[in-house]
């Protein structure tokens, strides 16, 4: 089920300006990789490559390759559309469909991808996902109600749920709970301990000690210096990276000596 | 590594603000902090609470100034212009129904359900149901035809056409809504109408069995070309309420449905549209108002017909709505009682366009939980 990412040479723009440059990491399937650097960096922008969403951005181009279990993503004959509905995204802030109700939001994705599924199938996949999302239990009463009803953290979790029902393969999430309060967030990095084992996942946190938690592997992302595209320093065993990085740039920034 | 709340909390003190910093932050020595944690520790991150300015301290109770007052002043103001909106439709009412009343009282007929109209005699005889019927009828054809295509404008210019496109066919959309309605009228039925009347023909021989294009021998001047113009006339307030909530969809919402795996229509359906509805049915609603009140395109387009005639279920029909009556006949407001007969018309127009409008309210609260 879960992919392995690899991205070649990637050059990625907004119009003529060079956001990131020359990025290469490879990503194995059923693992946890955060992206920790400065903002502004291109972490954000790097990550919606991976699901092509950067492309939805008026005059936003990608040089590269992108490979998907060894099939590039930005080949011709790609339609970004599967492409994704292969890949999920939760992002910074939570965005249920604020006209939906809490079922009909977990079920969005589902019904796009068959029309014609089976109510009783549907209720089947919902409850799963929100129990996978660790929300059943605190909205399995109010189903109809709308999403845009509950808490931050419930509706962040909402989203997750949403993102998973349609079974991706690889799941992103840009800064999944920055908007959130600790107990919130405690609770999605523990969803995200239990959806590594069926998921590729990528998390961009600014909380280094969040990185710490989560993942297994850490890449860090930093600015050449003013004006210039932001680029990978290093991508590591997270172990490593906070005790002992190969790169002075990727010491200074998560010990606080930075510039 | 250990996993307490407590721990969270800290690493969430220490988390710098979002999108607030600039590019270059790295350059910036109030970095330095902002990024101290390291696994596992929990050191305590600074507090940014001296930059944050106390409002009103010391002065609590104490400030009377200028802006206070210009804050009374201003809700002064505002409160007393919606007052005033009020006063003046209760006067408008009070005025209708002072004249109208004595006119009803007086006629023979059932002033609701009649279908003749006579108000000229000792004896009136009049009846608006004819006058109803016929408004209520020309405006659903101009909704029926201009809604979807108001939308699919909207959509176009919103969602689908680049600027440079886009702003061209937004002005001259505009523009429709520049054009008099005399221009309207003349152009309906001095140009439109022979246009399309073979249309007219075709549906009446084909589907003529269904009364609602059954042929009545009238040429041109039908309740459909009326509603066709009608239609163009509501286009642009339609279309330009409809691009403007299209366009405010929020960016989260659009993204949510790409992230999905949506098509651009599909995109559409999940974020855009339902954003966009409350605004589209009020959009609507304002044009269904103009419709139900146009007077004088529809004056010179309708044919007029007899009484008995003027009563069918056909849109190949002519017949008059409550404006183009009274349009029609204000030459003979001579006397109070055969003012009053039209102004109970009127009377009953501005109470439809009253109900209009409070069902599109109650259409748009029915699901505000869901806004
Ligand atoms: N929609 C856009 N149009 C043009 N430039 C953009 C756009 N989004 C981001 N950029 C630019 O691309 C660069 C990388 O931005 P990105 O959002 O990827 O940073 P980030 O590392 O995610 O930062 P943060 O930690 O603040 O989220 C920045 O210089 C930013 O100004
Ligand atoms: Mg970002």
């Amino acid at each position: 089920m879960a992919k392995r990412i690899d991205a070649r040479n990637l050059n990625i723009y907004y119009g003529k300006f060079l956001a990131v440059a020359d990025v290469d990491f490879t990503i194995a399937p059923r693992s946890v990789t955060a992206f920790i650097g400065p903002s502004g960096c291109g972490k954000s922008t790097v990550l919606r490559t991976i699901n092509r969403m950067h492309e939805v951005i008026a005059g936003a181009t990608v040089q590269g390759e992108l490979l998907l279990d060894g099939e590039d993503i930005y080949g011709a004959d790609v339609d970004p559309v599967n492409v994704r509905r292969t890949i999920g995204m939760v992002f910074q802030r939570p965005n249920p469909f604020p006209t939906m109700s809490i079922y009909d939001n977990v079920a969005a994705g589902l019904k796009l991808q068959s029309s014609r599924m089976k109510r009783s199938d549907l209720d089947v996949v919902v409850e799963k996902s929100l129990r996978a999302a660790n929300l059943w239990d605190e909205v399995k009463d109010r189903l109809a109600k709308p999403g845009a009803g509950l808490s931050g953290g419930q509706q962040q979790r909402l989203c997750i749920a949403r993102a998973i029902a349609v079974e991706p393969q690889v799941l992103l999430m840009d800064e999944p709970c920055s908007a959130l309060d600790p107990i919130s967030t405690l609770a999605i990095e523990d969803l995200i301990q239990s959806l590594k084992q069926k998921y590729t996942i990528v998390i961009v946190t600014h909380n280094m000690q969040q990185a710490a938690r989560v993942s297994e592997r850490t890449a860090f992302f930093n600015l050449a210096g003013v004006g210039k595209p932001g680029q990978l320093v290093e991508i590591d065993e997270t172990q490593k990276i906070f005790s002992n990085p190969t790169e002075k740039a990727t010491e200074d920034y998560i010990s606080g000596r930075f510039g | 590594m250990d996993r307490t709340p407590s721990d969270t909390g800290t690493a969430r003190l220490a988390d710098p603000p979002e999108r607030s910093r600039p590019a270059a932050a790295g350059s910036q020595p109030a970095d330095r902090h902002a990024h101290a944690p390291v696994i596992g520790s929990s050191q305590p991150a600074a507090i940014p609470s001296d930059d944050e300015p106390v409002f009103g301290a010391g002065t609590l109770g104490g400030r009377v100034g200028p802006a206070r007052f210009a804050d009374r002043v201003l809700a002064g103001l505002s409160s007393g212009a919606g007052a005033f909106l009020v006063l003046l439709i209760g006067l408008v009412t009070v005025f209708l129904v002072i004249r109208a009343l004595p006119a009803i009282t007086a006629d023979k007929s059932n002033f609701l359900t009649a279908r003749t109209w006579d108000v000229g005699g000792d004896t009136p005889d009049f009846g608006v149901l004819p006058l109803l019927w016929v408004t209520v009828l020309i405006s659903l054809v101009a909704m029926v035809l201009a809604v979807p295509v108001a939308i699919g404008i909207a959509l176009f210019i919103s969602q689908y056409a680049p600027a440079r496109v886009a702003r061209p066919v937004a002005y001259v959309i505009d523009l429709l809504a520049a054009i008099p309605s005399i221009i309207y009228g003349v152009w309906g039925i001095a140009v439109l109408a022979p246009k399309i009347q073979p249309v007219a023909d075709w549906l009446s021989r084909h589907a003529g069995w269904i009364p609602l294009f059954k042929d009545y021998n009238v040429k041109g001047g039908t309740i459909f070309t009326g509603g066709v113009v009608l239609a163009v006339m509501i286009l642009p307030i339609i279309t330009a309420i409809g691009r403007d909530v299209f366009e405010r969809t929020p960016r989260a919402n659009i993204e949510a449905a790409w992230a999905l795996g949506a098509t651009h229509w599909e995109v559409i359906r999940l974020a855009v549209l339902p954003y966009g509805r409350p605004g589209l049915v009020s959009g609507a609603m304002l044009g269904l108002g103009r419709a139900l009140g146009e007077t004088i395109a529809i004056t010179l387009i309708l044919s007029k017909v007899s009484n008995a005639g003027a009563f069918s279920f056909s849109i190949f029909n002519g017949g008059e709505t409550f404006a183009s009556k009274i349009a029609n006949n204000a030459a003979e407001f001579n006397s109070p009682a055969q003012t009053g007969a039209y102004i109970a018309a009127g009377l009953v127009l501005f109470v439809l366009t009253f109900a209009v409008n409070a069902a599109a309210r109650w259409v748009v609260n029915r699901r505000k939980e869901f806004a």
